[in-house]
């Protein structure tokens, strides 16, 4: 497909955790490695938001870092607009700019010492403009966060978390980027100061034709604002679907876990019977399926082959159950009363 | 049922060079054993320090102001230190966020479990090993006889917060308090939590004030529930009437906010602007700057919480001719 913005092929990256690699390799020692992701494939066309969930340790925002070029991937390819993100540099050939990321904690991610007009003039450096025309265009992209072009002579702390959210998006979107990865932009907030910057970032989306990876651990943000919505698990992509069928009939056991997991409002009994046990050890995942020791469906070949993702129609999942058929239909895990 | 824990008028002080700011302000509500109370809220609208207030553990400079704590028929709030040190851990159970910061991270589990049950009881060293091991059989760790000798860190995250919950049982507390007791959790684990959380308080006999941010997390686990906004209750009542018609329009806000799986609308309802801080807490209503049904007294008297539909709401519209209009 040639329509895709971003192309991300087989993508790995392991860290190396050897506490001292050099003596370590010297003496003929085993270096500890983390395979913090492992093979991940997927697409995103333009103007889309591809969801990637997952609990921690799955390796999502590993692979948010690498599509920025925050990191070098291990193996594999990053495509954006048919070029290489991946050669050293970041992917300076194709302008940066063109990629930018928002970060979860909005204290973290903004110098305390700048001044917000401060803060986002600095990503128009590469654009030569005037310094007149940057302030005029940071009060345009404050006016179009949310904020007032006054706001620009604060500093951060005067800002709530909401709205310092709002600065780190106005800041990414300040060198005209076509595409965004957000790395949890909402995990840090309330529930109310949430449902703003999600509207906020669809509202951008509609208006300057965005394309989001958005990261989450929480399954019910991610189904809000995405088109389509990949799972990953210890480093795996285990099931890709778009939105409205991986909500409606979710194929891979884990996915029906979260699904199952995940508290909700509606205040009925519900079946939990698969939510069992936690992640495992990402430095030492178990063999073949990573899922299988938590899986109810788990059979002699699971613990020994790695599945591959498969499937048709932009739906793929990894398990072999799903691929010899043997699993139970899914059933909306919330029981109607009698 | 008579109530087990009794909190009035509760009035929670912080003096600062500048001025005094009153986080949480005329709180009252009551839990009785069995029951769970979720308080819930966003950050900033008190709903910790409520839970530090009654357990007496407000870091000074924060005091309790005014108003009085009840559990059974002792009132707790004016209490000297060692008798109130008595009282935790004995009679109330606790359960914080994090279970990392908890745990002492140089000493074993067991030791830990060992330590809390004969500060409280007597019992010999064996006995209360024995007992360790019971307790942690009770909230699900597996091969609890030798996991006992291990280490906070070589527990994961889901386990070392059973190993919290059994410390806050220890004693067969009369009152457990969780503060956001899944939200270091990943939701597979929380799921987990809460619901052993659920079983244990009913098999106990405990009541259980659980403390959290997350509505989800309250709808599935709790009886009835508290909204707190900028220091006060602005709706109490059965869990499902608040979820379901809520009377507050902050809680209805709230509700409206939060993206639901599977649903079909493009944006979410937001409550526009964010908690007053607690040095610029609006006069009348707290929450009528952002209210969009406000009228007249609202901006000039406070409301107290009174009966609408299904739970009680300190709003005006509940009772719009007492508000002089």
């Amino acid at each position: 497909m040639s329509d895709a913005l971003l192309q991300v092929k087989n993508l790995s990256k392991t860290f190396d955790l050897t506490e001292n690699p050099w003596l370590t390799t010297a003496t003929g020692g085993k270096r500890v490695l983390l395979p913090a992701v492992d093979g991940v494939s997927f697409e995103i066309p333009k103007g889309k938001t591809f969801g990637l969930v997952g609990e921690s340790g799955s390796g999502k925002s590993t692979v948010a870092r690498m599509c920025v070029g925050l990191l070098q991937p291990s193996g594999g390819e990053i495509g954006f607009a048919g070029k290489r993100v991946t050669s050293p540099g970041g992917g300076r050939g194709i302008g940066r700019g063109r990629l930018q990321m928002i970060f979860q904690d909005p204290f973290a991610s903004v110098n305390p010492r700048w001044r917000v007009v401060d803060i986002i003039r600095e990503a128009m450096r590469a654009k030569n403009l005037s310094s007149r025309d940057q302030i005029a265009r940071a009060g345009a992209l404050l006016d179009q966060v949310g904020l007032t072009a006054a706001d620009g002579e604060k500093f951060p702390h005067e800002f709530s978390g909401g709205q310092r959210q709002r600065i780190s998006i106005a800041r990414a979107l300040a060198s005209e980027p076509e595409f965004l990865v957000c790395d949890e932009p909402t995990s840090a907030l309330d529930v109310s100061v949430q449902a703003q910057i999600l509207n906020l970032m669809k509202e951008l989306q509609n208006e300057l034709g965005l394309t989001y990876l958005f990261i989450s651990h929480d399954l019910a943000v991610v189904s809000h604002v995405s088109d389509v919505v990949g799972v990953m698990y210890l480093g795996r992509l285990v099931e890709i679907a778009p939105k409205a069928k991986l909500f409606e009939a979710p194929q891979h056991p884990y996915t029906r876990m979260l699904l199952e997991a995940i508290p909700r409002l509606d205040l009925k009994e519900r079946h939990q019977e698969s939510v069992v046990g936690e992640v495992a050890n990402p430095l030492n995942p178990p063999k073949g399926c990573h899922y299988h020791p938590r899986c109810p469906f788990a059979d002699k070949r699971c613990k020994k082959d790695d599945p591959k993702l498969r499937g048709t129609d932009g739906m793929a999942v990894a398990c072999h159950g799903v691929e010899e058929a043997r699993l139970p239909a899914w059933k909306d895990p919330t029981l109607q009363p009698a | 049922m008579v109530a087990l824990l009794k909190v009035k008028n509760l009035r929670v002080e912080i003096p600062t060079r500048r001025e005094l700011l009153v986080p949480v302000d005329d709180v009252s509500f009551e839990i009785a054993p069995g029951e769970i109370l979720g308080v819930v809220g966003e950050s900033g609208a008190g709903k910790s320090l409520t839970g530090a207030a009654v357990i007496g553990l407000l870091e000074p400079p924060g005091r309790v102001g005014a108003g009085e704590i009840h559990l059974g028929n002792r009132r707790i709030d004016n209490l000297p230190y060692r008798e109130i040190r008595k009282i935790r851990g004995r009679e109330i159970g606790m359960i914080f966020q994090d279970p990392l910061t908890s745990l002492n991270p140089v000493y074993t589990i067991g030791r830990q479990l060992i330590e809390t049950l004969q500060t409280h009881q007597d019992l010999t060293q064996s006995q209360a090993k024995a007992r360790a091991i019971e307790l942690l059989q009770e909230v699900g760790i597996p091969a609890a006889a030798e996991r006992i000798n291990q280490y906070p860190h070589q527990f994961s995250g889901g386990m070392r917060q059973r190993v919290v919950i059994s410390l806050a049982l220890a004693n067969n507390p009369k009152l457990i308090i969780a503060d956001e007791p899944t939200t270091a959790l990943d939701v597979s684990v929380q799921a987990q939590i809460i619901k052993l959380l659920k079983r244990l308080a009913a098999d106990h006999g405990a009541a259980v004030m659980l403390v959290s941010h997350d509505m989800g997390v309250i709808a599935e686990t709790c009886d009835r529930v508290a909204v707190m906004y900028a220091g006060r209750i602005v709706e109490i009542g059965e869990v499902h009437n608040v979820v379901e018609r809520p009377n507050h329009p902050y809680t209805q806000g709230l509700m409206a906010a939060i993206p639901r799986l599977g649903g079909k609308d493009e944006t979410l309802a937001h409550i526009k602007g964010s908690m007053p801080r607690p040095n610029a807490i609006p006069n009348g209503c707290a929450f009528h700057p952002r209210c969009p049904h406000r009228f007249k007294p609202c901006d000039r008297d406070r409301p107290d919480l009174m009966k609408g539909q299904g739970s009680e709401a300190a709003c005006w519209l509940l009772q719009k001719e007492k508000a002089n209009v």
